[in-house]
């Protein structure tokens, strides 16, 4: 099926009204669409407000089943290890082992940010955190309040090489955090830099920080204040970044308005 | 003892069911046993709105809610709310079996799709999801009728897009964009997002 066809399945996928054949394709093309994969989060937690309206009064026994039950059952062991077993559970493929694509990351990032289910990120913002410099916290915190604003939109766009580029941009705070996936390492030596664009000059907002998860993942707050930006670019500079781009633009994207 | 935490039904992306949550994932039953409390109206609602029939309802609900236990340390909280990981895994669970029995009763599952009883009114009504109930029908009111119908019969009823399309007499491709542009709409109505 075309892409564009498939940019239409995402109701469908969403409310787990995708045959089996149709599914499997969807999932991948989930993999190279952050556009999709936005919108089928969002589309599922709408599917969980349509739940949470039918719900009905279940019965005392139920509960004593369950407990007694869950009291024998083993628990899984948390997930480290990167193996998924045959027939696991997957917060979005219930029954089924399900890889998530490799900018689920920036995805779910944004989509943090679009429900404000951010506190559990905060945490886990925050441990990472403690092993890593004050000023480097301080930027992490930085970069879960733009995302967690209840202000706070998104944009996606294509990098290069199928690497997917994610914008979030908080007014209230007047910051911008930039979430890119499957972005290959800059050559030789050399690194990302972020740019505001401020009608056509570009001004440095600092390197690109690789995240935690992944060498290919990379989520950093933009340095400065956004101040009427109107776009963002990103380019490969000499270490330790340069005044001025050297170079054309990997990326130019607008901001969400 | 710890403190009780409040939840209330339309906790869906509040932290405390997240918080209760990490605390099962280290395999606190106390915990467990909140959690129990906030999902199971909406757990056993969800499934029995696909399966109709209350007794496997309440076989499969008991399925899910002990896999929510066993499978408590794989949720995310980054990858949506707690209720959405709950009601993701109970939709799932109610499909799969749906469509399972439809194989071997194929006649009394049409039986079934043909009953278009709007899914909210044949479940009995808690004062606590009063509020959510009101707000999606007010929602779905804003539907047109087929982007309703559609909606109803995929995420209720648990039907393919294919058999909606066969059920409502629609080519294909408009089912698939009715799915889309309802939920849309649904999503915006309910602000989902941002
Ligand atoms: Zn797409």
């Amino acid at each position: 099926m075309s892409d564009a066809g498939l940019h239409t399945l995402t109701g469908a996928y969403a409310l787990h009204a995708l045959p089996e054949p149709e599914r499997r394709e969807f999932e991948r093309h989930l993999g190279d669409c952050a556009a999709c994969s936005v919108e089928v989060l969002e589309f599922s937690e709408t599917a969980t407000r349509l739940g949470l309206a039918v719900s009905a009064a279940p019965s005392r026994e139920l509960r004593e089943r369950v407990l007694r039950e869950i009291a024998t059952v083993r628990q899984e062991p948390p997930p480290g290890g990167r193996r998924t077993r045959p027939g696991a559970t997957g917060q979005h493929g219930a029954g089924r082992t399900r890889r998530w694509p490799a900018f689920a990351l920036a995805a779910s990032l944004a989509a943090a940010a679009a429900f404000g289910g951010v506190a559990a990120w905060q945490n886990q913002v925050a441990q990472d955190a403690r092993q890593e410099a004050r000023a480097a916290q301080e930027a992490n915190t930085r970069l879960v309040q733009v995302l967690a604003a209840p202000d706070a939109k998104s944009r996606s766009g294509t990098l290069e090489d199928g690497a997917t580029g994610t914008v979030v941009v908080s007014e209230s705070q007047d910051r911008a955090v930039f979430l890119a996936s499957g972005l290959a390492e800059a050559p030789g030596g050399k690194v990302y830099q972020l740019w505001f664009d401020d009608g056509g000059t570009m001004r440095s907002a600092g390197l690109m920080r690789a995240s935690g998860d992944s060498p290919t993942t990379y989520a950093t707050l933009l340095d400065g204040p956004v101040d009427g930006a109107t776009g963002m670019g990103v380019t490969v500079e000499p270490a330790g970044g340069s005044a001025q781009p050297t170079s054309a633009p990997l990326a130019l994207m607008s901001l969400p308005a | 003892m710890k403190e009780a935490v409040h939840i209330s039904g339309l906790a869906s992306a509040g932290p405390d069911l997240q918080e209760l949550l990490g605390m099962v994932a280290r395999g606190d039953q106390d915990a467990f046993s909140q959690v129990y409390e906030a999902v199971c109206g909406p757990v056993l609602g969800l499934v029995r709105s696909v399966l109709r029939d209350p007794a496997q309802s309440e076989e499969v609900a008991q399925e899910v809610l002990v896999e929510v236990w066993r499978t408590a340390p794989r949720f995310q909280a980054a990858r949506g709310s707690a209720m959405n990981w709950v009601l993701t895994l109970a939709h799932h669970r109610a499909v799969d079996r749906v469509r399972s029995v439809e194989a071997t009763t194929a006649r009394e599952h049409k039986a079934a799709l043909l009953d278009r009883t709007p899914a909210f009114d044949d479940v009995t009504e808690q004062v606590e999801t009063r509020l959510e109930r009101e707000q999606v029908r007010r929602c779905m009111r804003t539907l047109s009728e087929l982007q309703r119908e559609s909606v109803t019969l995929a995420y209720y009823r648990g039907l393919t897009y294919r058999e909606v399309a066969e059920l409502l007499a629609a080519p294909l491709g408009t089912i698939k964009t009715r799915l889309r542009d309802g939920l849309i709409r649904l999503r915006d109505c309910l602000g989902v997002s941002a």
